[in-house]
């Protein structure tokens, strides 16, 4: 892989193109976009959309905002659909009928991948199918209406854990999908977002793509709606996310873990919080705040560890 | 007329399906073990371990994701296939809409196996009954040749460019899945032959981009399954026409029913899949000793056959439609709500009446016919149908 030159990365085609519905400061276009603009030019792309904000906003009948292959059938089963399309290019290039490269993708949200669509990733990554399974994680079922996941981190606000006179907000904390990934023996998992010029997430993307076999791409996306923020702030959460170590960036390339950014001053967790309106309610809550700080912390302190750090 | 070899063999019915498959090659298999058609997959599996077959075999997690790679795997070009029964065509449910609506030729074995619950592994028809308005077009089968020539011709029905629907062939869990019997097999390169190869019009690997399950919005999506309605209309005709060749193949002839011994028959007994053998048994006996009785067999029950139905109906005096499924309506079961519903235009109309029988894998015997042609005599006798939903075989009845 060449050098990464974001100006001469955003002159290339672009395979998800504008005229989509999803809303201003949306993570998930930034995610679609950002991973398909690490396929090679010459290379084509099935991409795979569980049922999502994403996939009814992006493509309507008789609308596409997809250039290449798009594919969707449910919200529980894209990996399963994806590794469908995969065996029939195996079956055809085989069969002599086929002779281009095409990568294949699945999108879905953190409801799609940590909840309903759970069985089905595990599955299709421990067939090994050659294809990528991004998750742009929003951390709540935002296309229905802000519900809980098991993606949703601990006190947040959501309409199915809302804060009450008894329960302030969801009382779990976030499941750790990506080191599930990593369990299942995969060749490449990562963390990554939108931090900066794109580079991280657009390296991972790439070995991600190009890693022959199963790869598992999380990509923190934030909501503005779900999150409350205005929507000119989402490189700023993400910014803060990283920098607080709440979501911090590693890959795990064949069970090698390694860190791909350590905040040079680590922030206060609170830093990422204040800026949210869903934990709004936790701010006068200092043991609230100090309990989510020692959960990130500890976290952090295994990863590093893992990092060889 | 010359018919193509036959070779002579002795299979279980989950086999000759399995046969059925390796011959006809399909790009994509994605399957689940599931009792009482496991056996299919097991087979399947051994004919890709051999390299027998060109295959993508895809050993999935569950039926939802069979189904689901099926639909990406026909989605991308590929001809797929699965393999399933009862509480795993209930897991597909979602997607048999899914792979209708998409119009995806894809062909399903079923193995009738009871639903739960409670759990049970035996034979009913209420799996594939459940899922008799999904879009599917379903074929059912007496006996293990029947299960294969049926699969063999669902392949050609699934994507004729007027029908482009997914289809099921059913044949009853253990009774024939199970159970060894005489069967006329095609050679591999007839087979072959009469499914031709797969051309798939709009594919996502066809080099022109495609997009496949948009959201369709109140602007479409009422056309979209207004497409699917006549499809579904029209497949009748492509199913005729499928058999007629295949019959000209094997000089086995089929047609969306049987009429067994029916021409001057009074009363009369239309049941599908594997209990025809005993009705009809039942029917010889009874017509030994002078009774004008015969059975109606339906082999394709999607799309149903309602004029063709009526039409041989309008000559008896008594007819009784058997249900290996109860749909829990308390009117009676979903063979008997379609085939009572296709008298009603008649100007001579049957007396009709409903049995419910053989419910998770309770033994049909001759003595349940004799059951129902008595109580069908006794209706043509009084002249009054009498208790249209009724039951045979179970216990406190």
């Amino acid at each position: 892989m060449e050098a990464y030159n974001l100006k001469k990365e955003a002159c290339k085609r672009e395979r998800f193109v504008g005229g989509h519905r999803l809303c201003a400061g949306c993570g998930a276009g930034v995610a679609v976009r950002g991973v398909l603009r690490a396929v090679k030019e010459e290379d084509h792309t099935v991409s795979g959309v569980a049922t999502s904000c994403l996939e009814v906003s992006s493509c309507l009948f008789p609308f596409t905002a997809w250039q290449d292959n798009f594919i969707h059938s449910a919200f529980e089963n894209v990996a399963a659909t994806v590794s469908g399309a995969e065996a029939s290019y195996n079956a055809l290039k085989r069969q002599g009928k086929i002779d281009k490269e095409y990568k294949f993708i699945a999108f879905a949200g953190d409801g799609g991948t940590y909840d309903i669509g759970f069985q089905s990733l595990s599955g299709a990554m421990e067939r090994g199918h050659d294809m990528v399974y991004v998750c742009y994680d929003n951390e709540a079922y935002m296309n229905t209406g802000m519900q809980r996941s098991s993606s949703t981190p601990k006190f947040a606000e959501v309409t199915t854990a809302p804060v009450g006179d008894e329960i302030p907000g969801k009382m779990q904390h976030k499941k750790d999908l990506t080191e599930i990934m990593v369990a299942h023996n995969i060749p490449y998992a990562a963390q990554t977002t939108f931090v900066g010029n794109m580079k991280d997430m657009h390296e991972k993307s790439h070995k991600a793509l190009y890693t022959k076999g199963p790869a598992f791409l999380n990509v923190l996306a934030p909501c503005p709606r779900g999150w409350r923020y205005p929507p000119e702030m989402l490189m700023d959460i993400c910014k803060l996310a990283v920098d607080t170590c709440i979501w911090p960036l590693y890959e795990v390339i064949d069970g090698d873990w390694k860190l791909t950014y350590e905040p040079k001053t680590k922030l206060p967790v609170i830093d990422y919080l204040k800026v949210q309106g869903r934990f709004k309610h936790i701010m006068d809550d200092p043991a609230k705040i100090d309990e989510l700080q020692k959960f990130v912390d500890k976290k952090w302190d295994k990863l590093l560890k893992k990092c060889g750090k | 007329m010359a018919f193509a070899k036959a070779i002579r063999e002795r299979l279980s019915g989950n086999e000759a399906v399995a046969t059925a498959l390796k011959q006809i090659n399909p790009d994509v298999v994605a399957a689940y073990p599931i009792t009482p058609s496991t056996e299919v997959v097991h087979y399947f599996a051994q004919y890709y371990a051999d390299g027998e077959v060109n295959t993508e075999f895809v050993a999935v997690e569950s039926e939802h994701s069979a189904m689901s790679a099926c639909i990406g795997a026909a989605s991308a070009g590929g001809r797929s296939a699965t393999v399933t029964a009862a509480c795993g065509l209930a897991l597909m449910w979602e997607l048999l809409y899914v792979a209708s609506g998409t119009r995806l030729p894809i062909t399903l074995a079923v193995v009738n196996r009871a639903l739960s619950g409670p759990i049970n592994i035996n034979n009913d028809h209420s799996d594939s009954m459940g899922a008799r308005d999904s879009g599917w077009i379903q074929l059912y089968a007496e006996n293990n040749q029947e299960a294969y020539d049926n699969y063999i011709c669902s392949v050609r029905i699934a994507e004729h460019k007027d029908v482009q629907l997914p289809v099921m062939s059913c044949q009853d869990g253990f009774i024939t899945s199970h159970a060894i019997e005489n069967i006329e097999l095609l050679e591999d390169a007839e087979v072959k032959k009469f499914v031709g190869k797969y051309n798939c019009d709009f594919n996502m690997l066809s080099g022109t981009p495609t997009s496949v399950g948009p959201y369709d919005t109140p602007m479409f999506y009422f056309e979209h399954q207004y497409q699917r309605a006549m499809a579904m209309k029209n497949s009748k005709q492509v199913i005729l026409d499928v058999y007629k060749e295949f019959a000209k193949l094997t000089g086995r002839e089929y047609g969306l029913f049987e009429e067994y011994r029916c021409e001057d028959a009074e009363r009369v007994i239309v049941v599908l899949n594997s209990s025809a053998g005993t009705a009809k048994y039942t029917c010889d006996k009874l017509r030994e000793k002078g009774e004008k009785v015969g059975v109606i067999k339906i082999r394709v029950f999607r799309p149903f056959p309602l004029e063709e139905l009526a039409a041989a109906l309008s000559k008896f005096k008594a007819v009784a439609v058997m249900d290996k499924a109860d749909s829990f309506s308390g009117i009676g079961g979903p063979v008997f709500t379609d085939v009572r519903h296709a008298c009603y235009e008649l100007e001579n109309r049957p007396h009709i009446i409903n049995y419910i029988y053989g419910l998770g894998g309770r033994d049909v015997t001759e003595e349940n016919f004799v059951t129902v042609y008595n109580a069908l005599a006794e209706v043509v006798k009084t002249g009054k149908t009498g208790e249209i939903y009724r039951h045979v075989g179970v216990r406190g009845v």
